[in-house]
């Protein structure tokens, strides 16, 4: 748990916030299954960073933009770490308006590495006719804005339910889901067993389905996780080795000083 | 003091016969004074003035790549989390900069308060300290709502709206601060303006507060006056040393927070983009803000909430005229350490609190708390300095309390 890396951390958590929306009630505690990048020394898996693209590209990237991302961030240090081509390509299946051309016309070309995720929707408006007036929020930083994180996203893809229990009145185009507010949501169940067939040969099963592209959304959040943490503990060594020297520093200046 | 110090070479005599800052600083910063007996809580006066350079020059950089517009200013912030080198890095110190920053000053002013720092002859230094913090809180407010996230639009709404609550200008303030009538991107560039601009009036009041604090010199445990020479050590090396150790310690606790749970003290609605037409379902200001929050709601009035707000602030300016008591140190105050502690369990409380709804059992502990945090300064302080007997002072910081004979007939005539 991230929470565990920091008594101190954890004692301001638990004195100043806390999880409304747990606290109340409405909602369940999410599973908290075992994150690869958890922990002060936790890393992505390549391999499963891989996989979670492609559900996000085959599942949720016909509703769901990824604004903040783009092609060549498949490829950066830190990542899913596709080849160069392998990124050009994925690239290459969306189109991108371009121009105006000499002639001053707009026009139609591949995506390449610099450009962003193609957004299924051409505007929000557009997004939100389409989808009966909820518009599928963006993913970029989303296992960062919800509380519980990346529990929190992979608990809700898993906590469909058929049927609503008796008593549950449910509107058209809701469903129920046992980690929402409420436990409804305006998102229909979309990961199924078998919904992918995982390049890699993996079981797509759908507790690894969601795990994936959990994964992915909790690398496209914080892109520079790993290089965050590798730098901090040169820094936590650095600083208390300092320390310590310092301390003995402080004992020899204060030695004849009585206080 | 300075009045012993030579330049020794020929350039530092040439400039200093011409601008004496070489004296100067070889008077303040190596040769100054300072009680002997100081303790680690007198080391956050160093702390605090690395965490205002920190500030300054991270956001320094972070405005370099930051767009305050309300359409790019989300987006901007996340340029610099993903493209701008170590973006990352600045931001989340800035960010926890902040919580650090409140984090020392918290416990700067609580040593303050229980050692008697603020009395005769060191209230200007109080007072200058009182609008640090203020200055501190108007900065920290508006940073907080420059990411425009749904909780800084949503928390800019709730403060900016509480101006509403002034008798008969209210609205017209309110709009003229938000120069639309709504909260908007007038706003956020108005913010950013004055968020730049608020850490070099703080800088200007750090140099104010430590020239006042050099006046008189160092408070100490003891809370009694020092004899130079004897009770005194230069500043340098000995407090050098000390706080940059103290300094160091500090910052391994800044650092666990930037780079091993950067975001757990902020709010995770801030990653989601302000949306005027969608209200979070709790608006909840940054943890340092809480106390002075649960303040806020616990009046039932709209404008007796602000006022109270306000004043929860304005009355530390008064505290060195609300105690009555001679005695400095509350290691002297049997009677009066009592109430310290409990203001100080006050607090944290009310920081509890104004993180919860404020409904029920939350929402009468509140008003009590608020009620116990206005006593504590308009009664509570000026009537022990009446009642209470303090216990008896030290001679000085270098002789003992009281010799061994002493101190056991002391015994004797209590027990």
């Amino acid at each position: 748990m991230m929470k565990r890396i920091n008594i101190f951390a954890l004692m301001i958590t638990f004195l100043f916030t806390t999880s409304f929306a747990f606290a109340e009630g409405e909602m369940h505690a999410p599973m908290e299954p075992d994150w690869s990048f958890q922990g002060p020394l936790g890393k992505f898996d390549r391999a499963e960073l891989q996989r979670g693209f492609q559900v996000y590209t085959e599942v949720c990237a016909s509703c769901h933009s990824m604004d903040l991302v783009s092609y060549r961030n498949l490829v950066q240090e830190g990542g899913p770490e596709f080849s160069e081509k392998q990124a050009k390509a994925m690239a290459a299946m969306f189109e991108v308006e371009a121009g105006p051309d000499a002639d001053g016309e707009m026009f139609m070309r591949p995506a390449i590495l610099s450009d962003k995720f193609v957004s299924p929707w051409k505007n929000e408006q557009e997004g939100r006719i389409s989808n009966g007036g909820a518009y599928p929020p963006d993913l970029s930083v989303m296992v960062k804005a919800r509380s519980g994180g990346a529990d929190y996203v992979y608990s809700l893809l898993l906590g469909y339910e058929d049927e609503a229990p008796e008593g549950v009145t449910l509107d058209d185009g809701v469903y129920y889901n046992i980690y929402a507010k409420n436990q409804k949501i305006a998102m229909p169940q979309v990961i199924y067993e078998d919904g992918v067939e995982y390049t890699d040969g993996t079981m797509a099963t759908e507790v690894q389905m969601a795990k994936d592209v959990t994964a992915f959304l909790a690398w496209s959040a914080e892109p520079k996780l790993e290089e965050r943490k590798r730098i901090g503990f040169k820094v936590l060594v650095y600083l208390i080795i300092l320390s310590f020297l310092l301390y003995f520093t402080n004992k020899r200046i204060w030695r004849d000083t009585s206080h | 003091m300075s009045d012993d110090y030579e330049p020794q070479s020929a350039v530092a005599k040439w400039i200093d016969k011409r601008l004496p800052i070489i004296t100067l600083f070889s008077g303040h910063l190596m040769q100054f004074p300072t009680p002997k007996n100081l303790n680690y809580w007198w080391t956050f006066g160093g702390i605090l003035t690395f965490c205002l350079i920190t500030q300054i020059i991270t956001g320094l950089v972070l405005a370099m790549h930051y767009i305050a517009d309300a359409n790019l200013a989300f987006a901007s912030v996340e340029h610099i989390m993903r493209d701008v080198n170590y973006g990352w890095l600045l931001r989340y110190i800035h960010a926890n900069g902040a919580s650090m920053f409140f984090i020392a000053v918290y416990l700067h002013m609580a040593r303050s308060l229980f050692y008697g720092s603020y009395k005769e002859p060191r209230e200007l230094i109080w007072i200058i300290g009182v609008f640090i913090f203020l200055l501190m809180i108007a900065t920290a407010f508006m940073g907080y709502v420059l990411p425009w996230g749904q909780m800084s639009f949503w928390g800019a709404t709730v403060i900016t709206n509480l101006f509403s609550a002034i008798p008969f200008f209210g609205e017209a303030i309110t709009n003229w601060l938000w120069g639309d009538y709504s909260v908007s991107g007038a706003l956020l560039t108005r913010f950013f303006t004055l968020h730049y601009l608020m850490p070099f009036l703080i800088f200007g009041l750090v140099i104010l507060h430590i020239w006042a604090l050099h006046v008189p010199g160092n408070n100490n445990p003891e809370g009694i006056d020092v004899v130079k020479g004897q009770d005194t050590v230069p500043f340098h090396p000995h407090y050098v040393v000390k706080d940059v150790l103290a300094l160091v310690v500090f910052m391994i606790v800044f650092a666990g927070f930037v780079f091993f749970s950067p975001n757990i003290l902020g709010h995770s609605d801030n990653y989601i983009q302000a949306n005027p037409l969608q209200t979070p379902e709790h608006i909840v200001p940054e943890w340092y803000f809480l106390p002075f929050y649960a303040i806020l709601r616990a009046i039932p009035d709209k404008l007796g909430g602000v006022i109270a707000m306000v004043s929860a602030i304005a009355i530390l300016a008064f505290i060195p005229w609300l105690d009555s008591s001679k005695v400095r140190s509350c290691k002297y105050r049997p009677l009066y350490r009592q109430f310290y502690w409990l203001l100080i369990a006050d607090f944290i409380l009310l920081g509890y609190l104004g993180s919860q709804s404020a409904t029920g059992i939350y929402l009468i502990l509140g008003r009590l708390a608020t009620l116990y945090y206005f006593l504590h300064f308009i009664l509570v302080m000026p009537l022990i300095g009446f009642i209470e007997k303090p216990k008896p002072l030290p001679k000085s910081i270098s002789e003992p309390v009281l010799s061994k004979e002493e101190q056991l007939a002391k015994s004797g005539q209590t027990a």
